[in-house]
């Protein structure tokens, strides 16, 4: 588990420091939605539990990815929008991140 | 306005927002092993793409940009939330590349090497969201 925490914590720091030198902002950006904890997981995944196991939560992913498409476009649009505090929007918006994930995979992945 | 790399933005992160990402990206890569374990691949799959950093780093871009701003003497609220909205749009963006990601890595995992098929998989990711992001600067 150690092991697992060390792996993800410079994964995701490799791709936070690229995101906070890359202007303009929006391009940068494109690094909130990198695949930085999935490289990380997928990598030990597949030691420990086989490709088909990994490749099983390489379908789910997609579900993921398209309730990440609908946290993004509404934090975007509520900041634009209402100007709140940042961790406001984005916290709060985790439920809705949450719902749409288990909403895709009741519909699509059960 | 060009693509470029500010190096100097390195120099405004402190040492503990730096820890403060290694915590958040150690504990969701941890988390979603424990998630897996417990409810299989299927559920633990889906939290691949959870925004478990991205409520941090939108909160130290805030403050990053806010602090730049009063250095000048300005307030700076409006222009660091307007920061947040552009860096939200950009992940809008790269959350299509994520899922072009996860088909490369749930199609060709099985048949191919575990390593060319996770390269391949980063890349496509990359290529896309860039696309995307080009598309709609030159085509707003």
């Amino acid at each position: 588990m150690l092991f697992r925490f060390l792996v993800g914590g410079f994964v995701v720091s490799v791709f936070s420091a690229l995101a906070d030198v890359l202007r303009p902002r929006s391009l940068a950006g494109l690094f909130g939605a990198a695949p930085s904890v999935a490289l990380a997981t997928l990598g030990l995944t597949i030691a420990g539990n086989g490709v088909v196991y990994a490749s099983l939560e390489a379908r789910s992913m997609i579900g993921g990815a398209v309730a990440l498409f609908v946290y993004t476009y509404l934090a975007t649009w509520m900041m634009f929008r209402y100007k709140p505090s940042a961790l406001l929007v984005t916290a709060g918006l985790l439920a809705v991140w949450l719902s749409s994930a288990f909403a895709v995979w009741s519909l699509v992945l059960k | 306005m060009l693509v470029k790399f500010e190096l100097s933005s390195l120099k405004r992160t402190r040492w503990y927002e730096v820890f403060v990402r290694f915590l958040f990206g150690g504990l969701a890569t941890v988390a979603t092993g424990m998630i897996a374990k417990c409810y299989g691949p299927v559920i633990g799959g889906l939290f691949l793409a959870f925004p478990a950093l991205f409520p941090a780093s939108a909160t130290l871009v805030e403050k990053h940009e806010k602090e730049k701003r009063q250095r000048t003497g300005l307030n700076g609220i409006r222009r660091a939330r307007n920061a947040v909205a552009l860096e939200a749009r950009g992940a809008t963006m790269g959350s299509i590349g994520l899922a072009a990601f996860a088909i490369v890595v749930w199609q060709f995992l099985s048949g191919g090497n575990v390593w060319v098929v996770l390269a391949t998989a980063t890349l496509a990711w990359l290529a896309i969201s860039v696309l995307i992001w080009l598309m709609r600067r030159f085509n707003p």
